[in-house]
């Protein structure tokens, strides 16, 4: 750079003296000083910042600032603060017995709205975020129940699970695989498929059907009931009614008379503490089929 | 001469960089303008020809007027003021379920409260109706009389003034204000200087303590406050509004009418030539100059150039350039005005309010009446009180129940042991009474050879429960709706009309919500 510029008479401004190609030469028009004394100040304002906050990754850890400030510390105050605000009904729902607790419109409040986002946490992916329910995973808004739709066997199938190997009081009833084990031929399983589908008044083959009569006798009216209404107890879906867990056409039935089906659902009881298992079951009786 | 709003001098931008004009330093007194009074020799600071792009603002020091506008100006100063400290006190006795303070800003429970009436947040459009009103109000006085509005009832021209009354309390008047302004740094200057924001500060932090009363009970607000027990959020806003009243009254002053606000731009087009302005009556007081004892008044003007017009004006302009943007239509100068007309023996009025129109007429020597009923002027006279009517019309027939019908979507419906149908609604019901009313809900509209669907309410026992709504308050029903198979059967279409009733139970009264009943796709 040359030395200083020279007043430039044109532009009324001084040049900063640096000179290209001869007689190329820049106006010296620094920046605004409110604009300067803004970056000096955010400068001063990082430095600040380092030292009281956190701000600096290092290879394993950070920075951690002499404020000790941490967003994530703030956070759990703020779920503690929640909880203990919470607390009140909490414990009120922990102490009433689950029947009790839909007769009190605080506790139902508080259980449905408790409810509905554990159900969205931890049931929605099988049972669907409206609880309506996929092949092979029971909608819960309807008023058929596999295993008891009162609020008690509600609370029962939620803590222990269905069919679970990991837990010793979990639901379990194992249909026989009649097909895939040879208990019955391949024609009495469709005589029978079309007799069930007769339960339910859909049957189009009404020879079929008397000679499936027989072998339902036999092999499945002791679960399911004579007239296929099924039994609750043992978990034994009822077929006789509109609802069909695997699908009500023939070629579905056979299946599930092949293959026994037995879905399995996992015990909540030890994942979700005793009150969230109670807002659920309240949540899930509230749902339109709770008995 | 083109006085028409729209020829507003524009600054000039060749004289950018030779601002020069310094009052701080200029302002003596030189010779006598008539017998007894004083010449200023002073430019004003936003002359026409002081205007350059961009300037570092020179300080304007008003002089005190005295006179009609003057007095004027303090009545609606103490009336504003009154009324903005008054207000969150007023009580307004709803009941003990509400409030008691008559105009209350109920952020916490999305409530606006006016005396008698109660504005819930889906009913903000009354606000709306509130702010038309206001802007009708506005154009109206415009039309008729300029900037009223600026000159003497704008929130920034109240606290400014307020602002210079407490300047010239202390500090003195105009001449003393510039000497001290002139003088070294002294004990004195520190003195007066700090007093003067300090009780700016004071009345800044009394502003913004008084602004959060209007979102609070007050009275619990002050007790709270008192104690230091009040939400921090309170003492957020008032150091808000605190800092921006003194920044914008004690500091900024004439810069946010001129730079900042949006009115002296929108302003040309809600005046005409004959709105009454304050303007400097160029025929009669040109050619302008010093005037001495016993000289004529013969073939001059009135004008003998005192530039009191000058030294009173607080956004620091020349009135005798004409219409300006600046001009915030105060009429001070018309007080400074009178006040030397009078001493020198001349009628008065030689700035005062009038039309463009007589303006233009008294160059010929004629005069043009004041026409106040002009189609500009009818036209807001009759929006006015059709927007008025508009809005009592709504609020007399206001609904004091609102029933919301949301038809679940996921499922869309539920398929039922027996074959049949399940549909699941949310029926909110809004009372606005203040009184507990109760409910029973029915539905209808469905194909006459459909039976009724069965109702179920969640958390109700037995056929067609009653429902209490709290007063003032929402609440929501879970509502399912169940067809047998036989009906299902029956149904044309997947998707049937269908309507709720509610019906209030203490009067009769029935509120109808139309939806729709899902059924499988046949």
């Amino acid at each position: 750079m040359a030395d200083k510029g020279r007043f430039d008479e044109a532009t009324g401004t001084h040049t900063t003296g640096h000179v290209w190609d001869d007689d190329l030469e820049e106006l010296n028009k620094p920046l605004p000083k409110w604009w300067l004394y803004v970056l000096y100040a955010c400068i001063i304002w990082a430095i600040v910042y380092w030292v009281l906050y956190p701000s600096w990754p290092m290879m394993t850890d950070y920075t951690k600032g002499t404020l000790g400030f941490s967003q994530r510390a703030l956070v759990m105050e703020q779920v503690a603060a929640g909880k203990a605000a919470q607390a009140k009904f909490r414990d009120a729902i922990a102490k009433a017995e689950i029947s009790e607790i839909p007769k009190k419109p605080e506790l139902l409040n508080f259980a449905l709205a408790g409810g509905k986002a554990a159900f969205g946490d931890n049931c929605a992916p099988c049972h669907g975020r409206g609880a309506q329910g996929f092949k092979g995973y029971p909608n819960l808004n309807d008023d058929d129940w596999i295993w008891g739709g009162d609020l008690e066997a509600i609370q029962t199938t939620i803590r222990h699970g269905i069919r679970s190997n990991a837990d010793d009081d979990t639901r379990a009833s194992d249909m026989p695989k009649f097909g895939e084990e040879d208990l019955l031929e391949k024609a009495q399983i469709k005589d029978v498929a079309e007799y069930v589908l007769s339960l339910g008044g859909s049957s189009k083959d009404a020879d079929a059907a008397a000679r499936g009569k027989e072998v339902y006798a036999e092999n499945c009216a002791s679960c399911h009931g004579e007239n296929g209404e099924g039994n609750q107890e043992l978990g034994a879906p009822n077929l006789a009614d509109a609802i069909w867990l695997y699908g009500g056409d023939k070629a579905d039935i056979v299946t599930s008379i092949n293959t026994g089906r037995g879905g399995v659902m996992p015990p909540w009881s030890p994942r979700l503490d005793d009150v969230t298992i109670k807002q659920l079951t309240v949540y899930v009786h509230s749902l339109g089929g709770g008995k | 001469m083109s006085n028409t709003p729209d020829s507003y001098v524009m600054p000039k931008t060749a004289s950018a960089g030779s601002h020069a004009t310094d009052s701080a330093t200029a302002d003596t007194h030189q010779g006598q303008a008539a017998p007894g009074i004083d010449r200023h020799d002073v430019e004003a600071v936003n002359a026409v020809e002081n205007r350059p792009l961009y300037a570092d603002r020179v300080a304007i020091h008003p002089k005190r007027a005295k006179g009609t506008f003057r007095n004027l100006k303090w009545l609606v100063m103490a009336l504003t003021l009154g009324v903005y400290y008054v207000t969150p006190w007023l009580r307004w006795d709803r009941g003990p379920a509400l409030p008691d303070q008559a105009v209350l800003i109920d952020f916490a429970n999305q409530r606006l409260f006016f005396g008698p009436m109660e504005i819930w947040a889906q009913e903000f459009y009354y606000v709306t109706g509130l702010l038309v009103l206001a802007s009708l109000a506005l154009f109206l006085v415009t039309a008729l009389a300029g900037r009223v509005w600026c000159g003497y009832a704008c929130p920034q021209t109240v606290w400014t003034d307020l602002f210079i009354m407490v300047e010239r309390f202390i500090q003195g008047d105009r001449n003393a204000r510039l000497r001290l302004q002139k003088a070294p740094w002294s004990a004195d200057k520190i003195w007066k200087i700090s007093i003067t924001h300090a009780i700016w500060l004071l009345i800044s932090v009394l502003t913004g303590g008084a602004l959060v009363f209007y979102f609070r009970d007050a009275p619990t607000l002050a007790y709270e406050f008192a104690t230091g027990t009040a939400p921090y959020i309170a003492y957020v806003f008032v150091g808000v509004f605190a800092a921006t009243t003194y920044l914008l009254g004690g500091l900024a002053r004439e810069q946010v009418c001129i730079y900042m606000c949006p009115w002296p731009r929108i302003q040309g087009a809600m005046f005409d030539d004959h709105s009454l302005l304050v303007s400097y009556r160029e025929a009669r007081g040109e050619p302008r100059g010093p005037h001495k004892k016993n000289d004529t008044w013969e073939g001059r003007g009135d004008c003998i150039d005192c530039k009191q017009c000058v030294v009173v004006c607080p956004v620091g302009i020349d009135i005798r350039d004409g219409p300006q943007l600046e001009c915030i239509q105060c009429a001070l100068c018309v007080d400074a005005c009178n006040e030397i007309m009078g001493k020198i023996g001349r009628p008065g009025n030689l700035i005062a309010y009038d039309t463009f129109h007589n303006l233009e007429a008294a160059k010929t020597g004629g005069t043009a009446p004041v026409k106040i009923f002009r189609p500009r002027t009818i036209l807001y006279m009759v929006v006015i009180p059709a927007v008025l009517a508009l809005m009592t019309y709504g609020w007399v027939n206001r609904s004091e129940l609102q029933v919301n019908v949301l038809r679940d979507r996921n499922p869309l419906f539920v398929r039922l042991s027996d074959g049949g149908v399940r549909n699941g609604y949310t029926v909110k019901i809004l009372n606005k009474r203040h009184e507990t009313r109760t409910f029973s809900i029915d539905v209808e509209g469905l194909p006459p050879a459909i039976e009724k669907p069965k109702i179920t309410l969640v958390g109700f026992a037995g056929d067609n429960p009653r429902v209490d709504v709290a007063p003032d308050n929402l609440r929501a029903l879970r509502i399912y709706l169940s067809m047998p198979a036989s009906s299902v059967k029956k149904l044309t279409s997947d998707a049937t009309d269908l309507t709720f009733v509610v019906t209030d139970t203490g009067n009769g009264s029935q509120t109808r919500r139309g939806t729709l009943i899902r059924t499988p796709k046949r």
